[in-house]
């Protein structure tokens, strides 16, 4: 079954008009005036299609979200079935199309993109209501249909019935009951009656199709006459074409064409293998004159230098500077935070096909309100000329979405080049996605922090250097004030603890590849040091760590519930085994808050091997707990991988890793046992896809600090003389 | 033109003799739960069996593939396969679900060898299979559920 534009538009215009609607013999629900009373401020309320219930008695879920594995198909699903109070069984689900009016995020300024673990708050109200409005349509028909109160229905496991006896199918009452006028407000459950939200039993959406190899993503659509198309990009940040030949590539066998570009040299092949090899065959010279030539490691020193200089002031309690000097006690420490590739599994790719007059996009599309616009503006089209087809996107951790639509611009200039004549699939090749660009940026921190003679936080100021992700994007008007970049200092700012007077400003650093979000943004560099200070703060204190973080948690219950939930699980302060450390961190991120405790061992030569982490986490109202807990896991693995041995560093302007033997991703023997406890909430809920990362890495550096007495605080720690096991 | 045999069909393809058996599954004969990852052995996305044993087919040449017996996820029948898939969904395994049909693929080659696999049987013949999503903690529960599916 596949929703097409016209069901959609069919299904808003009628809920314009105020009634449910058959479209194509499936009813389908969202909220009409009830959603637009609230419209003035989250325009994305207005008559949002979120589910449709078909004559054989499917309901689809319509997914606003892209599916990076973050579980949020599962999610929505589970909260339109929760109030329809359908059968899992009969739940089936598709991604929304590129739609911003219907389908935007109000967390995102009704936008519509997948991001900052945004779309289960999002989606909590709207996908339940929409629930409610069609549950409330199904037994208003069988009312009619029977004869008997509405009031006197009962609707459980996607069977409508009456006392009397009589009962139907979802499927049997779509025909009368989208003659209906929906509810304007329909009555939503309370927390104490779902059986769906919270339950340990609905398996993932995506379990079936994705372990038997018919999971479709972008690199899996073929679409009539298409090739595969490979760029031949600067291997410079900023450099230029100059010069190519061509005359080897045309000898491939496959390759049907060459073109330049504004976006590099593209090759077309009849298949993958022969676009591949024929780019390797090119000839190609490269402008480098405006490009920049750094390398990291002068660019390292010169972030560094700038530490000495006053930044930009994000957050100033008290007098940090003056109070520092009446401290009894300072520590400092320097960090480092190398570039970041996300290197999700599935390389960037997706597919288009151009006629002229529209164009339509397969792809793992994460970010539908930059790509829209930015294929169409290419195209010389209307946005809403742009036809996209989202797909099971392979990973992501940031990577598919960006301020340029990079990926699935050079798809459009890729398919304007041959004027349509084939549609086009662009695919990245390993390679392109470690030496192309974007990143999370290179960071350095410095961090001073004073205690009095009790041992209490008198003065704490930390400084950071390090590209702005969103200056100089469009995101800049809107995220950007007084030259702060909330996403450079999230977390350094947002520091809980009680401290009387602390100082976190920024300096903003320029040129360099292009940065981006990576799986927790800012958060990915600030809770690392924050952490670890805290524990340097505790050392010098003569104090626990755990227990001096407590003391300084009072007015902020829900990172102390976490904490001392995984102290209590991970048994914090009962006897190690001799050469095992342990380390602590909880942080706060995207609304949600986690803390973990990790367990390190050290062998006779010295290696770290990571033995358990135990995870707290609070995240309001657990939807799917075992997602919650998949995202824990994954989220700190995602973390260690990269503190422990991930850098991207340049010479001379160029990427020095090429393929995954250059940037090892975290294998199944890093992986320690993880532990997962959920601090039970009737709060709403809040996202899982992110907060896991921040605190991994702090409470990994801190376990190995226990173990060895290594304080790492320049990254990867493979850079700091740690080994792993 | 190379005949080769997937799934137990013999199929011929018009390609260079060294394209990988990852493109031709993929791009000649339609496979798509075969998947690419790096092109370079380092991340086991592309994993098929080889008369049996798990291969990377990014690394193998069709011309080198002629007489061989490769299987890819959609050929797969042996009582090992149901089990191992039918593990990953009890225990829901995937995420973003890209680099699975390789896990699996790798799983059902360790159970065909090892009926009882120990976690460092399993991480050590799993170290290949790179999950950028890190879902190695339910791939290590999955094969241990396979493995007692198996026995029972």
């Amino acid at each position: 079954m596949t929703t097409t534009h016209k069901d959609l538009d069919t299904s808003r215009r009628s809920f314009l008009k105020g009634a449910a609607a058959l479209a194509g013999g499936a009813l389908v629900v969202g909220f009409g005036p009830a959603g637009r009373v609230e419209a003035a401020a989250k325009a994305e309320l207005v008559a949002n299609p979120f589910v449709k219930i078909t004559g054989d008695g499917r309901v689809v879920a319509i997914v606003k979200h892209v599916e990076m594995g973050q579980g949020t198909t599962t999610g929505l699903t589970t909260m339109i079935a929760e109030e329809l109070d359908a059968d899992w069984g009969q739940m089936d689900t598709e991604f929304a199309p590129a739609d911003p009016a219907t389908y935007g995020n109000k967390l995102m300024g009704g936008a519509q993109g997948t991001g900052g673990s945004t779309a289960t708050p999002a989606s909590f109200e709207p996908y339940r209501k929409a629930g409610a409005t069609a549950r409330d349509l199904l037994v208003r028909a069988a009312a009619e249909e029977w004869s008997v109160p509405a009031g006197e229905i009962t609707v459980k496991d996607g069977v409508v019935s009456h006392a009397s006896g009589k009962s139907a199918q979802f499927g049997e009452l779509v025909a009368r009951a989208s003659t209906l006028t929906p509810t304007e407000n329909p009555q939503l459950k309370s927390p104490d009656q779902f059986t769906k939200i919270g339950s340990e039993t609905l398996p993932r959406r995506d379990s079936v199709s994705k372990t038997t190899g018919t999971a479709v993503f972008a690199l899996d659509v073929r679409v009539p006459d298409m090739v595969v198309a490979v760029v031949a990009r600067p291997p410079q940040f900023g450099a230029t074409l100059k010069s190519v030949d061509d005359s080897e590539t045309r000898k491939v066998k496959g390759v049907l064409d060459v073109k330049e570009t504004p976006v590099g040299v593209i090759v077309y092949g009849k298949n993958t293998w022969a676009a591949i090899k024929g780019r390797a065959a090119l000839t190609v010279e490269w402008d480098a004159s405006k490009a920049d030539l750094r390398s990291t490691d002068q660019m390292v020193a010169e972030y560094t230098a700038e530490l000495d200089k006053p930044g930009n002031v994000a957050r100033n309690d008290g007098d940090a500077a003056g109070t520092m000097k009446q401290a009894a006690k300072t520590v400092k420490a320097d960090f480092v935070f190398p570039y970041l590739a996300h290197a999700p599994m599935e390389t960037l790719n997706c597919v288009i096909k151009f006629d002229g007059t529209t164009a339509e996009l397969w792809d793992g599309c994460q970010f539908p309100s930059l790509v829209q616009p930015s294929v169409a503006r290419i195209l010389g089209l209307k946005p809403e000329q742009v036809k996209i087809n989202t797909v099971w996107a392979g990973g992501s951790f940031g990577r598919r979405a960006t301020p340029t639509a990079d990926y699935q611009s050079e798809a459009a200039h890729a398919v304007k080049a041959i004027d349509g004549k084939w549609p086009v699939q662009l695919v990245w090749t390993r390679e392109d996605d470690l030496q192309s660009g974007y990143y999370r940026p290179l960071f350095v921190h410095r961090v001073e922090a004073g205690i009095d003679g009790d041992g209490k936080p008198l003065a704490y100021h930390h400084k950071l250097a390090g590209k702005s992700i969103l200056i100089g994007t469009f995101f800049e008007q809107m995220l950007v004030k007084d030259g702060i970049d909330t996403s450079s200092v999230e977390g350094a700012t947002t520091l809980p603890y009680q401290i009387p007077n602390l100082r976190v400003d920024v300096r903003n650093m320029t040129g360099g590849p292009p940065a981006l979000w990576w799986r927790s943004v800012g958060h990915t560099h600030t809770a690392y040091s924050t952490e670890i200070i805290m524990d340097m703060m505790a050392e010098a204190a003569g104090k626990d760590p755990v227990a001096y973080r407590e003391a300084l948690l009072t007015e902020h219950p829900r990172h102390l519930g976490v904490l001392k939930l995984a102290a209590e699980k991970a048994g914090w302060g009962e006897p190690l085994q001799d050469g095992w450390g342990r380390g602590v961190a909880v942080h706060e991120s995207f609304s949600s808050f986690v803390a973990l405790v990790a367990e390190v061992s050290k062998t006779e030569g010295g290696d770290i091997k990571l033995e358990r982490i135990v995870c707290a986490v609070d995240c309001g109202i657990a939807i799917n707990p075992d997602v919650i807990r998949a995202q824990m896991e994954g989220g700190i693995g995602y973390g260690l991988g990269a503190v422990m041995r991930n850098k991207i560093t340049l010479a001379d302007g160029v990427v020095e890793q090429q393929n995954f033997p250059d940037y090892e991703p975290l294998r199944i023997t890093d992986m320690p046992k993880i532990e997962v406890h959920i601090v039970p909430s009737t709060t709403s809920p809040t996202g899982v896809g992110e907060p896991g990362t921040p605190p991994a890495g702090p409470a990994l550096a801190n376990a190995i600090y226990a173990a060895t007495g290594n304080r790492v605080t320049t990254l990867p720690m493979t850079d700091s003389g740690i080994s792993f096991v | 033109m190379f005949e080769i045999k997937v799934n137990g069909e013999t199929r011929q393809v018009d390609v260079d003799e060294d394209t990988p058996v990852l493109w031709v599954v993929r791009d000649e004969l339609k496979l798509m739960g075969t998947k690419f990852g790096c092109g370079v052995a380092a991340c086991g996305a592309c994993t098929v069996h080889v008369n049996g044993s798990p291969t990377r087919s990014c690394q193998l040449r069709v011309a080198d593939a002629v007489g061989l017996e490769i299987t890819t996820i959609e050929g797969l029948q042996s009582a090992e396969a149901k089990a191992v898939q039918a593990a990953w969904q009890k225990h829901d395994v995937v995420q973003c679900g890209f680099c699975q049909s390789g896990q699996i693929m790798q799983a059902i080659g360790l159970l065909a060898e090892n009926k009882k696999p120990t976690d460092e049987d399993i991480d050590s013949a799993m170290y290949g299979n790179a999950c950028r999503c890190a879902t190695y903690v339910r791939v290590r529960e999955a094969i241990h559920e396979a493995a007692k599916m198996l026995e029972a």
